[in-house]
């Protein structure tokens, strides 16, 4: 085993905690249920989808009305093709302003593009202010869930974490107590950074500003204290006008994490006086997949999460099982456009249940995408080990009854006369987790019907 | 009934039919399923379904109990039943496996086969979504709308084209259902609790309108049970956990019987229950609703 497959088993291995992580994400995914339960849930994701729809389809002079606006603003407007242009961007304009400590909010755009490591490695201090990423980040981890990082974390280990790096009295555990001990740590970060670095949940070409949410209010500290805020955003976060955000930011919160709205939500249009604000818009991948007319789609999800909450397999594989900064059914479908070779094992990671494209709140037909991948996996001649050899060979016995019928004659014999121990050997998946082995008929249904003179 | 008489058509035009004039259809133990006099300039034809019951290739050979329950079901159910269904599998296991060149051909011999039915009955939902919805797309000919237009999940058959939602029947058990996910999401066969709807749908109502039957709540009524074909090997890991959980749920409210439409989902809670020896029944819905009407 390699790829999703052993990284999942290996999750395993500890089950309580795969229950326990099981049933945390269930519990987000019951928040959504009673968050999204709301009589007009379903227009909202339509005009979710179409909103996104819409946008995706005249991204080009959205991203120039943005920049246009955002310049009128004041705001300096910076393009980059891809991470590396994106962090030498942003290392750029630090390194002009002398900063040397900089606080980052929320942003999975600034994970996708390592741009931590790299400012590290350039003796540039950066510390994450939102709670669950600051305790990855402490932890040397990278986020195992796109909205709530820390969700593989139990409190006594966040305890023992604060402990070590805050201080904290040995054996707290009280989500408050820890909280409060976080608050102060962060706080300093927030006060005395050069710079403050946030995401962006929308960018609005109407406007030209940024829209930023948070539950922590770390991002309204982060773009507020110091003298430079930079904004980095995909440029698929790009909606049309203000108004969307009426639709979209109702979608995000519901879905994430159950509330009507997120505790803060900013729409930053202007630097504050004496002081710059950037925005850097990233393509890094997007444009190529807007030109993939059955992957376009996935550029229209809003990050909120709702399709790793409800996925079975994400809820026992955990998020580090993907290998990849977006995690969950998202992430198989957005991973294996970055590396095929690298995720092609995400795409596999699924039962095609349907539920991520049920609770995807701008209705990206998840499912549809990761069998299409599955299918270019299968041209590249990358599918899971064993694949390429078996179903060929079932599809050439499967489409012709005589062929089947003698197979199954077949293995019903070996059936009789090879040990039950011998097929249910560690080699063999279906009996290796504890699965009794399956019985073929003695007669099959069939022969049964030509027994009875009825058959074809 | 399919005597010399009967004139092939399609479905469409029998649901025209029986919607535009209900009291030329009958059922029941006496009749057939559909019959309708249409007249034609001047003469008379006899108009009638042709109901052929596919048996998909894993039903055929691991389960065909279902397969047989199923048939006793549509003949007590008023239908004459073909067994000339002559195609093994539709090709769905090497679809969704994504080799999709190795599903053409499977396809291809199932759509070949429908082409004489007016209606194809299968005791499977995954198999009837995959013919429904992939097979079409990925063939792109007439045989294959053909097919995706007359193939009916046995649950839909019976509550929608028979128009038997409620059947006379019996089953005095704390039952636990289990939806397929294709069924589920994908044919649409039940409430989604993600679209915030009430437990619904054809196997929901058959099953309830049984008498003495207590449909148990789960705590996750619409949870995949970890089967998902190639899935159930390709992540045998995480596909056990979580058919033990489902299993679990199921246990903790206490059923006797966990009954399924799709035969897949079976095939895999089955073999978990087997090799942890718990008491569960597993019953797919013909075999539950051919016990309850006997």
């Amino acid at each position: 085993m390699s790829g999703h497959p052993a990284a999942a088993a290996g999750f395993l291995i500890d089950a309580e905690r795969a229950a326990w992580h099981d049933q945390s994400l269930w519990f987000m995914r019951q928040k959504r249920d009673a968050g999204s339960a709301i009589p007009e849930w379903e227009s909202l994701r339509l005009a979710g989808q179409a909103l996104k729809t819409h946008a995706m389809s005249r991204l080009a002079d959205l991203l120039e009305e943005f920049e246009r606006r955002a310049t009128a603003n004041g705001v300096q407007v910076h393009w980059a093709r891809d991470a590396q242009a994106h962090n030498e961007i942003v290392l750029g304009i630090l390194r002009s302003a002398g900063v040397t400590r900089v606080s980052k909010s929320k942003s999975m755009l600034t994970e996708e593009c390592g741009l931590n490591p790299f400012l590290e490695a350039q003796g540039i201090e950066v510390v994450d202010t939102d709670l669950g990423e600051r305790i990855v980040q402490l932890a040397k981890e990278p986020p195992s869930h796109i909205v709530i990082p820390a969700i593989h974390w139990k409190r006594e280990e966040i305890g023992e974490l604060f402990h070590r790096t805050m201080g904290t009295p040995a054996g707290e555990t009280s989500p408050d107590a820890l909280a409060a001990a976080a608050r102060v740590h962060l706080r300093d970060a927030l006060l005395n950074a050069g710079a403050g670095i946030t995401g962006a949940n929308a960018l609005v070409a109407e406007t030209g500003g940024v829209v930023v949410c948070t539950n922590e209010g770390n991002a309204d500290l982060g773009m507020h204290s110091p003298p430079i805020h930079i904004a980095c955003a995909g440029i698929e976060k790009m909606i049309a006008t203000r108004d969307d955000l009426g639709v979209l930011l109702r979608l995000l919160a519901r879905s994430g994490t159950g509330q009507p709205v997120t505790a803060y939500t900013t729409h930053v249009t202007t630097p504050r006086a004496g002081s710059a604000m950037h925005v850097v818009l990233v393509d890094n991948g997007r444009t190529k997949r807007l030109a993939d007319a059955t992957m376009r789609s996935a550029l229209h999800c809003i990050r909120c999460g709702a399709c790793l909450n409800t996925c079975p397999v994400y809820r026992r594989s955990g998020g580090y099982s993907y290998g990849h900064v977006i995690q969950g059914p998202i992430g198989a479908i957005l991973a294996p456009a970055v590396d095929l070779d690298r995720h092609h094992t995400l795409p596999f990671a699924s039962t095609l249940c349907g539920s991520c494209g049920d609770v995807c709140p701008v209705r990206i037909d998840i499912p549809a995408q990761l069998l299409a991948w599955r299918a270019r996996s299968a041209a590249a001649g990358r599918l899971p080990r064993g694949y390429a050899s078996i179903f060929p060979l079932l599809g050439r016995v499967l489409s012709k009854l005589d062929r089947y019928e003698f197979a199954a004659r077949m293995a019903r014999r070996f059936q009789k006369v090879i040990p039950a121990s011998w097929l249910s050997g560690r080699w063999n998946p279906w009996t290796r987790p504890g699965r009794a082995l399956p019985v073929i008929a003695d007669e099959s249904f069939r022969e049964w019907a030509r027994r009875a003179g009825r058959g074809s | 009934m399919c005597g010399e008489s009967s004139v092939k058509k399609t479905l469409v035009f029998v649901h025209e039919l029986v919607a535009s004039s209900p009291t030329r259809s009958r059922g029941g133990a006496d009749g057939v399923v559909i019959e309708t006099r249409q007249r034609f300039g001047g003469a008379t034809f006899d108009l009638m379904m042709r109901v052929a019951l596919a048996v998909p290739c894993y039903v055929d050979q691991f389960r065909p109990e279902a397969a047989r329950a199923t048939l006793t079901l549509l003949e007590r159910l008023g239908c004459e039943v073909s067994l000339g269904f002559d195609a093994p599998c539709c090709g769905q296991p090497m679809f969704n496996a994504g080799v999709v060149t190795a599903a053409r051909g499977a396809a291809h011999e199932w759509a070949r086969a429908s082409a004489e039915f007016d209606a194809i009955v299968m005791p499977s939902g995954s198999c009837t979504h995959h013919v429904r919805h992939h097979v079409p797309a990925l063939l792109d000919d007439e045989a294959s709308r053909h097919a995706a237009r007359v193939t009916y999940e046995l649950c839909e058959f019976i509550a929608g084209v028979l128009g038997k939602p409620q059947l006379t029947g019996r089953f005095p058990h704390r039952v636990a259902m289990h939806l397929g996910c294709h069924a589920q999401r994908g044919l649409r066969l039940g409430g989604s609790t993600e679209l915030h709807e009430p437990p619904q749908g054809p196997m929901h109502t058959l099953l309830s309108g049984l008498d003495g039957v207590d449909i148990v709540p789960l705590d996750r009524p619409d949870e995949c049970c970890g089967f998902g074909g190639s899935f159930a090997v390709g992540e045998a890991e995480v596909s056990v956990v979580m058919g033990r959980d489902k299993l679990a749920d199921v246990a903790r409210h206490g059923a006797e019987v966990l009954v399924s439409s799709d035969p897949s989902c079976l095939l895999h809670l089955d073999a978990i229950v087997r090799h942890g020896g718990s008491s569960l029944r597993t019953m797919h819905i013909a075999e539950l609703l051919e016990e309850a009407t006997r």
